[in-house]
């Protein structure tokens, strides 16, 4: 890994002096990579972007930009392109006013300005909308128009803080591609804010995962929907089954864990765990398939009943109840689910150790 | 669209006729609700108002009360003296007046345009006898006027009956802009000596301006410390704004009276701290009348000031900060232009507010610090000049709209309303 463009170096913030938004965070961001920052709402994702952005100071700790520590340097000399959720485009200038701003106050010369703005707006294939309005614009043509003002100073690197927070699901998930495909074409470092876990997974190369101030899991899309490393990612990242056990016995990385009720599987062990251990087993729906009884060697059979099916066009949700253990959520395919699956009717869950993740929890006894 | 296309071109659309039949249940209860606000205002504002303010332009009394004499002078070219047939009606008519309140009240009418007019006409009238005037003929009724008082035989005495003899007359506002009329009739203006309202206007718009300026100065900083303070600091803040805004602007007035004055509590403090050695005339002088009114107009350059900076967001800053835009960079292309609307409200509103003060310049100003409305009352009030109150009224209400088109040509109409 070359020289990160950007460090953390135990870096906190509080704001109110008694609890901490941001606890001790060490993040390197490597140089042309796309990071997401994902996390719920107060976990402290935009607070770390706004501190790199500089609007905001830390309480404690360094941040350094290409190994040049700019922790109480002022927004206007870092040189750090900013995209805002609400795109912050100046109301009483033109488009092109607005993404000839950065080259303004930079005294560019007119005949440099025009053509780089030119070329900015025909990046984000706004060329046509020059001499418009920003209020004129739509939410998304307005994002275009913030990003090409962020893009055309040629910062190293652009923060983006839920750029696409406010735009309607078709056009947020064209955007996403647009802003891929300028990532990949310009090469530029990207750190992205989003509370979507699905926008984090398709648009990032690596994803910090928040919460409580704290990066929970720092890792590509596939690491973190295969292998969160707690409770929280599991739960955060993609639909999962969040199903309470206790550990009867462990063999290297497979545990055995009763779920009460005498339902017991074999789960992937993520921690260390010994018999008597609370534990907590993820499970994805899409992971667990109907048994036929056709034979299929399977990790892991559990039987139940129907409680309750949502179609949902590509397959069907199944709440199957165990009796006197956990309800467990499965999404079956629906080539499969047309066979006579129905309220009430008894199934058998079969699903892979593998896919059944373990972790030790702190349980009130 | 199609059934519109379809539809022959005269008279309404069904679907419009629609649109308004039910759509007229609503407008007729707005505007039922509206009449006794419009009915109000039209009858104790808009009606008394406009009558006062055509008193600028009513010819009151010299036709009524001259009718032949004022008819009998047209045929007058200005030159030497008018005929003998005015001199004559002239006579008959100052006699039918003789002994009446109306004959006054036609003598001091006149007394505004020729000094002088209202002890002629007066004495005029004392010396006539209506049974000997009776006997004589036109030209020795000439005579007779000319013998009671020899201004009869002086052209500049008869000139406002031949110029203002119609209906209305421009004579009160070319006064109130310090003008006059030759005896030919030419416009010029007074000798300097005499002219007043020039300089009343000019004070009036520098103090307007100078009051302005200040609340702006002192008012902007305020506005946007209060636009980004928290809840509960933004409304005690506000709170604070506003309480002065709630005293009556008499008792604030007299407050700054006692406070500067001479043995006022800051002249006080000022003298114990050793600053001064005697006491400093801050008040009835225009240094008072300052304080004063910036004092009293402050909340209405704070209030709109601060509305439109609470809806500036502190992204717009960040953002200009962000792309490489030093502090006061940022301020002069972002944050000024997003919060000019504010700035031309409040001033607009602090400016037209400042030119029509009365009651503070009054109390604490000095006799060279009146402005405009004092001498409007004073018209009205002590020398009993209606039309010339009414015509400084009007040259100060056309010059406010003057003011406000012109503003709202440079920056938009819209943005001059107070939000």
């Amino acid at each position: 890994m070359s020289e990160p463009i950007v460090r953390f170096q135990e870096v906190s913030k509080s704001y109110d002096g008694r609890s901490l938004v941001v606890a001790g965070l060490d993040l390197d961001v490597v140089a042309g990579e796309f990071l997401t920052l994902l996390g719920p709402s107060g976990s402290g994702k935009t607070t770390t972007l706004m501190m790199l952005a500089g609007f905001e100071l830390p309480t404690s700790g360094t941040i350094r930009l290409d190994g040049r520590d700019i922790t109480a340097l002022p927004p206007h000399r870092r040189g750090i392109g900013v995209v805002f959720q609400n795109y912050a485009l100046f109301p009483h200038m033109t488009v092109a006013e607005n993404v000839a701003y950065p080259l303004r106050v930079r005294n560019v010369p007119a005949a440099e300005t025009a053509a780089r703005v030119a070329k900015a707006l025909g990046l984000v294939r706004l060329a046509a909308f020059g001499d418009r309005r920003p209020a004129q614009l739509s939410g998304g043509q307005q994002q275009r128009v913030a990003l090409a003002r962020a893009l055309i100073f040629e910062p190293p690197l652009i923060l983006l803080d839920e750029p696409l927070g406010a735009l309607d699901k078709q056009l947020r998930e064209d955007m996403q591609m647009e802003l891929k495909q300028i990532h990949e074409a310009l090469g530029v470092t990207m750190i992205y804010v989003t509370h979507d876990q699905s926008e984090a997974l398709t648009m990032s190369d690596r994803v910090a995962v928040f919460n409580d101030g704290r990066i929970q899991q720092l890792a590509s899309a596939y690491e973190l929907y295969e292998r969160p490393v707690n409770p929280f990612v599991a739960r955060f990242v993609g639909e999962n089954n969040q199903l309470a056990g206790e550990v009867v016995a462990c063999e290297g990385d497979t545990a055995r864990i009763r779920l009460g009720g005498g339902v017991t599987i074999l789960a992937n062990a993520v921690d260390r765990l010994s018999p008597g251990d609370a534990a907590d087993v993820s499970l994805r729906p899409e992971r667990i398939r109907l048994a036929h009884g056709d034979g299929e060697a399977r990790d892991n059979l559990v039987a139940g009943a129907v409680d309750k099916l949502v179609y949902l066009g590509e397959s069907t949700r199944l709440f199957v109840s165990t009796p006197g253990g956990p309800t467990i959520v499965a999404k079956v395919q629906n080539e499969e689910a047309a066979l006579d699956v129905a309220r009430g009717r008894p199934v058998q869950l079969a699903f892979r150790a593998a896919d059944a993740r373990a972790f030790r929890v702190e349980r009130p006894a | 669209m199609t059934s519109l296309a379809l539809d022959p071109p005269t008279g309404p659309h069904p679907l419009e006729r629609a649109v308004r039949r039910s759509e007229r249940r609503r407008r007729l209860v707005a505007l039922l609700l509206m009449a006794p606000s419009v009915l109000f205002a039209v009858a104790v504002f808009a009606v008394p108002i406009g009558l006062f303010l055509f008193r600028a332009i009513e010819n009151d009394g010299i036709p009524q009360r001259l009718p032949r004499t004022t008819a009998a002078v047209q045929a007058w070219d200005g030159g030497d003296l008018p005929s003998a047939a005015a001199f004559d009606a002239l006579a008959d008519e100052i006699l039918a007046l003789k002994g009446t309140p109306e004959l006054a009240q036609l003598g001091r009418r006149l007394n505004y345009v020729v000094p002088g007019y209202r002890s002629l006409m007066m004495g005029t009238a004392r010396r006539l006898d209506a049974a000997q005037v009776a006997t004589l003929d036109a030209e020795a009724t000439r005579a007779r006027l000319i013998e009671a008082d020899e201004r009869w035989a002086d052209p500049a005495f008869w000139m406002p009956l031949k110029q203002q003899s119609g209906p209305l007359t421009t004579f009160y506002l070319e006064t109130a802009l310090d003008f006059e009329r030759t005896p030919s009739g030419e416009l010029v203006s007074v000798p300097a000596e005499r002219a007043i309202f020039i300089d009343l206007f000019v004070r009036t718009f520098q103090t307007g301006l100078a009051t302005t300026v200040l609340c702006l100065l002192i008012g902007f900083p305020v506005a946007a410390v209060m636009a980004r303070a928290s809840g509960s600091l933004a409304n005690l803040m506000l709170a604070l704004v506003l309480i002065p805004f709630w005293t009556s602007l008499l008792v604030r007035t007299t407050a700054w009276v006692i406070l500067l004055q001479n043995e006022g509590l800051v002249n006080k403090t000022l003298l114990f701290l050793g600053l001064v050695d005697q006491p400093l005339q801050l008040v009835f002088n225009r240094f008072g009348v300052y304080v004063a009114m910036v004092h009293v107009l402050l909340p209405y350059m704070i209030l709109p000031l601060y509305s439109v900076m609470k809806g500036v967001s502190a992204d717009h800053l960040r953002a200009a900060s962000s792309l490489g835009a030093k502090p006061f960079m940022a301020f002069r292309t972002v944050y000024l232009p997003l919060v000019m609307p504010g700035v031309a409200a409040g001033s607009a509103l602090v400016f037209v507010l400042a030119i029509g003060f009365y009651v503070t310049p009054a109390l604490v100003g000095g006799a060279s610090d009146q402005m405009i409305g004092y001498f409007i009352a004073y018209f009205t009030n002590t020398s009993v000049n209606w039309g010339l109150a009414s015509a400084l009224g009007a040259i100060l209400l056309g010059l406010i709209a003057l003011i406000y088109l012109v503003l709202g040509w440079a920056i938009g109409l819209d943005r001059l309303k107070v939000r």
